[in-house]
């Protein structure tokens, strides 16, 4: 199925061969292979640091590589069907920005859902490009952003032929996914690229019965977070791109904004995943699955929470569904998401992924065992008993539709005010407002503020979530556009 | 030639035990399972390297998780078991007619086989018709029973193996909420000596308290355990320990033990300064130890 050997993993393997011809260093990395930071050495270990090293000729060098990275993307774009991948090190963030940078010029239009991570929109302020957002579907029950129907991809295109691109997300946070597939069809018809955010999506292309990946659907571009469910390390990350997209003018744009002293420890931890994941992907995803399905029907079982999964699929803006994921609707006991997330952290020393305002979400993935999950369900059947309330006074999660005044870059640069929340009606936003996670903004730089997104931030801070964007670290003040626009 | 079992009870101390024939030795889905012939223990049971009992001093342990609630609870009539696959406290258990239901949760089948071959006495009472034995993890069995024990008793193995789950909060609650309004849940609570093992025992100890109105803690010496010294956890909805401790009904029953006297039922409350500080120093509002 693999055209090449997926048992191989040059650059652990180049490492490995490194290590032992025990080369003296006289370059970077001045800790010289962990002597010269002892307490550091000591916390991460001999091994870890020891591979801590520089590029050089037998490591490749990841700005430019003709051997041991070259090889590894080679495999990765093998494993992945595409048409080449690029080992990155600045997270997913970067991957991201890097195929906005690459398909839009200032003043291109991007055809998008609002519900992007805020990586995405941080990429507008740096190219200058203008988005048109399809205002995602809203399930009214869960209060959670869906996929973009092929009805209104169909009618942004129409409506914007000069765009150059349209971005998908597959899947969102939720595990939801768009007709990536038609989406992809529209976009080539009108000329443009299809981009795609696989941030939560890796284990699409590995499991078996999975939502497509976005090589499979003819994506042009997917950013692929190989360290959130494909098991290598923070940060790391992977950028994958079709046959129409041009290897050099991308590796171009990466190295824009790319470290030329790319992680060893994360170019190593992209190679291993990547050969876990060609060999034994297909069985450790279909546990996950069962996993995931498990706890749906114990969860389901405790009563007052909704675990949703596949039942959900319409066929249009839920054309799939991720089972992997475990996302929870908590409302109905009361309690809003992120109340039941700070509770499984602070009553019960569980970590979960969110919690926003009707929901939660657990991340399963390659390192899950049935016996956390035990552990997971009970302390939710134990939060109901304990802490349910009937709920008044919860607010319902309602997608707002923003208004896109100028654009996120603009917006960004303009000369701005601070000013207290409650005196910023009607003004312009020019920075960001969001919850963190999930990092999709309630706010981008360049909308309109209105007093719904008042009331939602208000209230997501009573509640207890994270938030994050602005300059005031309390969220008390927000800076707004100097001249009204 | 020599052949030593060895344990580390801390980083740097190690419990060795000669050994003359390595009896039984298998690995399950959920832990490396040995049985092992020695002159000074008979036979003992590791599970993950860890001696989880030795026929020598086993009887100090099921004895004092055992007696020491049913000497209190007045009517003791369904009673949960967790862990416990060798059978010791079913054993204890099976001593009183007044109990009508045991329901024993091991998560592996391979520890009930494995001691049933080679601890017969210990599993002796297993096929009590009373004895029910689930194989299923015990979060996921709790956690569907309601208001329906009398006395839950968790022996699990320590808190950083595959029972993990059974030291946390949700455990707690799931069996209060398994248990009757005057319910008692007795768990053992680890050694209070080594560092690793204290803070392990202060968290554990926290979790009860809060989740219990009554929680007291109280020893036994337990030669191959950490320390020679281990603890036990009592909480109970309703009865105390001392106060409801009702002597003469169980002196009564005439049964005869080897650790467990009703002297010793009290004597063994009364626990050393420093452990009364760990205690304290996680509980919210301090037990009245005078």
């Amino acid at each position: 199925m693999y055209k090449l050997d997926q048992n191989q993993a040059p650059i652990h393997q180049a490492l490995q061969k490194f290590r032992q011809m025990r080369v003296v260093p006289f370059d970077v990395p001045g800790h010289k292979r962990g002597r010269g930071n002892p307490e550091l050495t000591a916390f991460l270990g001999e091994q870890c640091v020891g591979i801590d090293v520089n590029s050089m000729k037998p490591l490749d060098n990841l700005c430019h590589p003709i051997s041991v990275i070259r090889q590894a993307e080679e495999l990765a774009a093998d494993a992945f069907g595409a048409a080449h991948a690029f080992l990155m090190v600045g997270g997913t963030t970067s991957s991201v920005q890097s195929m906005v940078l690459a398909t839009c010029k200032p003043g291109d239009k991007i055809i998008l859902p609002r519900n992007v991570h805020r990586s995405v929109i941080n990429a507008l302020v740096l190219c200058g490009a203008i988005p048109v957002y399809v205002n995602p579907e809203v399930d009214s029950r869960l209060g959670i952003s869906l996929g973009m129907k092929r009805e209104q991809v169909e009618k942004a295109i129409a409506q914007h032929p000069d765009a150059v691109a349209v971005l998908v997300n597959n899947p969102t946070y939720y595990g939801i996914c768009s007709d990536l597939k038609a989406i992809v069809d529209m976009a080539h018809q009108a000329g443009m690229y299809c981009l795609a955010d696989e941030a939560h999506g890796t284990h699409f292309y590995f499991g078996e019965n999975m939502p497509i990946s976005a090589m499979a659907a003819g994506a042009d571009f997917a950013s692929v977070s190989m360290h959130k469910s494909g098991g290598s390390l923070t940060q790391s990350s992977l950028l994958l791109i079709g046959p129409n997209v041009q290897e050099g003018h991308v590796r171009k744009i990466i190295n824009l904004t790319q470290t030329t002293s790319g992680s060893y420890l994360l170019m190593s931890s992209l190679d291993i995943s990547r050969r876990n994941l060609a060999l034994r992907g297909k069985k450790v995803f279909s546990q996950v699955v069962s996993m995931a399905e498990y706890a749906r029907e114990e969860i389901n079982a405790i009563g007052g929470y909704y675990a949703f999964g596949r039942e959900l699929i319409n066929g249009d803006s839920i054309f799939d569904f991720d089972a992997t994921k475990l996302s929870i609707h908590t409302r109905d006991i009361g309690l809003a998401g992120i109340e039941v997330y700070d509770l499984l952290r602070d009553e019960y020393d569980i970590q979960i992924e969110f919690g926003d305002i009707g929901n939660i979400l657990a991340y399963l993935s390659i390192g899950d065992r049935p016996a956390e999950l035990e552990r997971l369900v009970s302390a939710l059947a134990e939060i109901r008993r304990r802490y349910q309330t009937d709920g008044s006074g919860l607010m319902n999660q309602e997608y707002i539709d923003p208004e896109v005044v100028i654009s996120p870059q603009d917006a960004f640069y303009a000369e701005k005010v601070s000013v207290p929340l409650d005196e910023s009606v009607g003004k312009v936003c020019s920075e960001f407002v969001m919850c963190y996670p999930p990092g999709i903004p309630i706010l981008a730089p360049g909308e309109r503020i209105t007093p719904a997104i008042l009331d939602y931030i208000r209230y997501a801070k009573a509640k207890g979530c994270s938030m994050t964007g602005t300059e005031d670290p309390d969220i008390a003040h927000i800076n707004i556009l100097q001249e009204d626009v | 030639m020599e052949l030593w079992f060895s344990e580390f009870h801390a980083p740097d101390v190690k419990h060795s035990i000669r050994v003359d024939r390595h009896l039984y030795s298998h690995k399950s889905d959920y832990q490396q399972i040995d049985i092992y012939e020695t002159p000074e223990f008979g036979r003992v049971l590791t599970l993950d390297g860890n001696v989880m009992l030795t026929e020598r001093d086993e009887f100090i342990y099921d004895e004092m998780i055992t007696h020491v609630p049913m000497a209190v609870h007045p009517n003791v009539q369904d009673v949960l078991v967790i862990g416990a696959g060798d059978g010791g406290v079913v054993r204890e258990l099976a001593r009183y007619d007044s109990i009508r239901c045991i329901d024993l949760v091991e998560m592996d089948d391979q520890v009930v086989k494995a001691c049933r071959m080679y601890l017969p006495e210990n599993a002796s009472r297993l096929d009590d018709a009373r004895v029910h034995i689930y194989f299923d993890n015990a979060l996921r069995f709790i956690r569907r029973c309601h208001a329906q024990y009398d006395l839950i008793i968790v022996d699990s193995t320590d808190p950083f193996g595959p029972s993990e789950g059974h030291f946390t909060r949700e455990f707690y609650g799931i069996c209060y909420n398994a248990l009757r309004d005057d319910g008692i849940l007795v768990n053992q609570q680890g050694s209070p000596f080594y560092r690793h093992d204290a803070e392990a025992m202060q968290r554990s100890h926290k979790r009860i308290a809060t989740t219990f109105p009554i929680s007291r803690v109280y020893q036994a010496h337990i030669p191959t355990y950490a320390a020679g010294y281990w603890l036990f956890g009592f909480a109970s909805k309703k009865y105390h320990p001392i106060d409801h401790f009702n002597k003469e009904k169980w002196l009564s029953l005439n049964l005869k033990t080897n650790y467990y006297t009703v002297r010793l039922h009290v004597g063994a409350f009364y626990l050393p300064a420093f452990l009364e500080r760990l205690l304290e120093e996680v509980e919210d509002k301090p037990c009245d130890r005078t």
